[in-house]
């Protein structure tokens, strides 16, 4: 991905090198034109056009803003309630994912939304222990973070 | 179109207090220290990040100052405010503080004794 955006940088340079406008509209036209060409000659490299993981970015921080969203209404009601009626657990949360800052993210993602603290992951980083505060079915609680944050994740990360 | 940002402004302040009250009030109700981390972690988050937004706002469409440190602001509590309520948490349960009776389950008690073992 670093690759490809580097060379439509490069080649938006040459752009503003032939066409002699060495300004932010050069730059920018360059660089959609530098664009078209990548799209062109996207099966010369190895991982996707670099526009899909692009989006998938957007898509996971969009997706992120809608569980904050949701996880601050939830503990708010939780506040509220006239008599404290939570069931709180801990358990343990197999992932998938294995390079570090994948492991960082999704703890990150999962603190921050509904009902859920990573309190440890292991020394392997095959498993997250994750504090929830109102637990009714924990394979649903697996299941709804493996298809949002997970999924999502992969979504980016996938070449 | 004043009165738009403006209501935009108090509502985005007000939604913030908001949040941070009812930070206050879950710190005090919630039984133990696991599901108090809940309520600091998350709901003290997103209420500073609607204050700072109606600041920049305010100082962006009334003042006429774009103030870019806020945003950075934004981000930085964004990165650093699940990690501290995790850290917090990790500490807490390292240390042997017991969660409330309500708690259903536990499988972190079986890593926490291997751990004590091979200390």
């Amino acid at each position: 991905m670093a690759v490809q955006i580097l060379l439509n940088v490069f080649l938006a340079l040459v752009w503003m090198f032939l066409s002699n406008t060495f300004t932010g509209v050069g730059f920018i036209t360059g660089y959609l034109l530098g664009l078209i060409m990548l799209y062109m000659m996207r099966h010369m490299f190895k991982s996707r056009f670099y526009l899909h993981r692009v989006w998938a970015v957007i898509k996971l921080f969009l997706l992120f803003f809608k569980e904050l969203w949701n996880a601050n209404i939830d503990v708010v009601k939780h506040a509220m309630k006239p008599k404290i009626t939570m069931t709180p657990a801990f358990f343990a949360y197999p992932t998938e994912l294995t390079a570090d800052w994948e492991i960082t993210l999704l703890s990150n993602l999962i603190t921050l939304t509904p009902g859920t603290i990573v309190v440890h992951v292991s020394d392997d980083g095959k498993t997250l222990y994750i504090h929830a505060i109102d637990l009714d079915d924990v394979d649903e609680a697996i299941a709804s973070i493996q298809n949002t944050f997970e999924k999502a994740i992969v979504e980016v990360t996938r070449t | 179109m004043t009165i738009l940002i403006n209501s935009v402004i108090i509502l985005s302040l007000l939604l913030g207090t908001f949040f941070i009250v009812m930070t206050a009030v879950g710190l005090v109700r919630f039984p133990d220290a696991y599901t108090r981390a809940h309520a600091a972690s998350k709901s003290a988050t997103l209420g500073v990040l609607f204050i700072l937004i109606g600041v920049f706002i305010y100082f962006w469409q009334i003042e006429g100052t774009y103030n870019s440190r806020i945003i950075l602001g934004i981000v930085f509590i964004f990165i650093t405010g699940p990690i501290g309520g995790h850290i917090m948490a990790r500490a807490a349960y390292f240390s042997g503080v017991k969660p409330t009776e309500r708690t259903v389950r536990d499988d972190l008690k079986e890593e926490y004794e291997r751990k004590k073992r091979s200390l």
